[in-house]
């Protein structure tokens, strides 16, 4: 038996404790630093991919090239006024349909569904095929989505490459992320709050409109700001249900083109690839500017 | 209290109807985008779609091969490239970065997240084409697999870190505690406990990153050539295979939807319905694995 262990102590730990001691710290050593490098790597994707289109898109913002409207033509001249226009459109139509129904579904699931479980089974059944639908519909790739609306609202409802299909399309693609970010808002409010309240013999509707929703509103508003953020950098979706012409749309059933599909009809249909970096500039700090409020979100969420 | 009760059982309806048109809307789509498909399966035959790799509209021949054959290679090349860099980062956060620079790192994962694919697929275009054009090999047109690669490795990096991250955190304490109290050191025990034990989640994080890769679309329009070629070496060397231009499932869909009509436009949607049926496949066993790991 002792023969044994030392056969595996001289074979596995040569040579001698110490050694192996030092030998096991370098081999950390080396490790780490591979780690940091990787971590390091990250910083330095995002600082080429931001660092080079904002260096390079900066040159050409100015008060102009926000405030006018492409010109169009190969050298993509003009500004970018009526990309902006039409993101905001979108954006206040998307919201505008995903966001009430994406609430009310999160809060049926996790205020009212388990209660009415007992009903029948019917309901019971709707229920799990909900919730199985909202985690599919989350993984599912926009451009389905652009099929989809492009297949419903385009061809079949007949309203053309327009705001209105794509806004519809768009809500679609949002409407899981709102249901999500509902539900968990909702379940990480603490069940003595609404024990606390049905005690004092209110309904259930009071109980969840004036306790349970205030204590989730700022998890719920991190789930729309997100969506916000979601629509403004879709371009797959748009791409194939929104048409893509230059001009402010004036109506639901005008063509026309974010700040997203924008880049991408400069970068590939003209060489105007200075004001297609100027415009991803825009985008970028957009979106850092929804990161900086969904992180203001969260802090007050998490103060309560 | 007669009218709050009326309120209650109103307002618990008009939340349910809510909780039905979300579900009615996964039901149309799948219903839509099945429906729109049908005709192409049922006159080109599924089989057909899935082993010829011959596109070519006019004749009415829709192989989607070369375009599963794209967006394999390119999520493939992604993973080469991506999934060691990401899960690095991960063990990285969860495990030996100091507080100062988990947060530099963590809002840089999270930005690389919110960059819209456009900016990507502008940066691949302006930096990447011209950088991989110097590549001395005939036919190379710095359009191609390699491009959309590294493009793609980026992207999906945040989907792999945070779940990577939070599958290597969600280890219990003791774990560790045992491995250090036998006098491992901090890395042998990563190798040997952490990260075996955190292998589902791990795992999990890659799949869903294969998901995101293989869903990409504007991105991939943009940098991948869009030809419609099973992708080869192009010469001796199988490397060069990287270089080959191809297309994927998304760019096919996206390249063509707006001007295709009557079985084009079905086989457009078979796409589709071939796109999702492979992104429910990759994100389900995903799921599984994640479920798994909860009990």
């Amino acid at each position: 038996m002792s023969e044994q262990i030392g056969v595996v102590l001289s074979t596995d730990y040569a040579p001698g404790g110490r050694s192996n001691l030092t030998l096991r710290h370098l081999t950390e050593r080396a490790a780490f630093a591979l780690l940091w490098l990787a971590g390091g790597a990250a910083v330095v994707a995002l600082l080429a991919v931001v660092g080079y289109v904002v260096v390079q898109g900066i040159g050409a913002i100015d008060l102009d090239f926000l405030f006018s409207a492409p010109r169009g033509g190969l050298a993509g001249e003009g500004g970018i006024s009526t990309t902006i226009i039409t993101t905001v459109y979108l954006v206040a139509l998307t919201i505008s349909v995903a966001a009430p129904l994406g609430i009310g579904a999160g809060v049926f699931l996790v205020e009212y569904a388990s209660e009415m479980q007992g009903h029948s089974g019917l309901i019971r059944r709707i229920v799990t095929v909900a919730r199985f639908g909202v985690e599919t519909l989350a993984g599912v790739p926009s451009i389905i989505f652009g099929l989809f609306g492009y297949a419903l609202f385009v061809s079949a409802l007949h309203f053309g490459f327009s705001l209105l299909s794509a806004g519809l399309a768009g809500a679609c693609l949002i409407l899981p992320v709102i249901i999500r970010t509902t539900e968990e808002a909702l379940l990480a409010v603490p069940r003595s709050y609404r024990e606390g309240s049905l005690a004092l013999g209110t309904t259930q509707w009071q109980t969840v409109s004036s306790v349970v929703l205030p204590a989730a509103l700022p998890g719920i508003m991190t789930g729309i700001v997100l969506s916000v953020g979601r629509i403004i950098s879709e371009t797959a979706v748009f791409y194939v249900t929104l048409g893509g012409s230059s001009r402010a749309p004036t109506s639901l059933l005008d063509s026309g083109r974010t700040m997203a599909l924008h880049v991408f009809y400069l970068a590939t249909e003209t060489n105007a690839f200075q004001k297609a970096m100027a415009t991803g500039t825009i985008l970028i700090v957009s979106i850092v500017l929804i990161n900086a409020i969904i992180h203001l979100l969260t802090r007050r969420f998490a103060m309560r | 209290m007669r009218r709050r009760y009326l309120v209650d059982r109103s307002v618990r309806y008009l939340l349910f109807f809510s909780a039905l048109i979300s579900l009615f809307i996964v039901f149309m789509i799948a219903l839509f985008t099945l429906r729109e498909a049908w005709p192409a399966f049922r006159e080109i035959g599924l089989l057909n779609m899935l082993t010829s790799s011959e596109w070519r509209p006019g004749r009415d021949q829709f192989g989607l091969l070369a375009m599963i054959a794209g967006s394999v290679w390119a999520a493939v090349g992604s993973m080469i490239l991506g999934v060691p860099l990401a899960l690095a980062g991960a063990i990285f956060l969860a495990e030996v970065a100091p507080v100062w620079m988990r947060g530099i790192v963590r809002s840089s994962v999270e930005l690389l997240a919110g960059i819209p694919s456009v900016v990507y697929g502008l940066f691949g275009m302006v930096v990447l084409l011209p950088a991989i054009r110097r590549i001395p090999v005939a036919g190379n047109t710095g359009f191609g697999i390699l491009a959309a690669s590294i493009v793609l490795a980026v992207m999906i990096l945040p989907t792999i870190t945070n779940i990577a991250e939070d599958a290597i955190r969600a280890v219990p304490r003791e774990y560790k505690e045992g491995s250090l109290a036998l006098g491992a050191t901090h890395w042998q025990t990563i190798l040997g406990v952490t990260l075996p034990a955190a292998r589902s989640g791990i795992v999990a994080a890659v799949i869903l990153g294969v998901g995101r890769a293989v869903g990409e679309t504007m991105a991939m329009i943009m940098v991948i050539g869009n030809s419609i070629v099973l992708p080869r070496p192009l010469n001796s060397n199988p490397l060069t295979l990287f270089l080959s231009q191809a297309r994927t499932l998304t760019g096919n869909i996206a390249v063509e939807i707006s001007y295709a009509t009557g079985l084009h436009e079905d086989a457009l949607f078979a796409t589709g319905v071939v796109l999702f049926v492979l992104i429910m496949i990759i994100n389900s066993s995903a799921n599984l694995l994640i479920r798994e790991r909860r009990r």
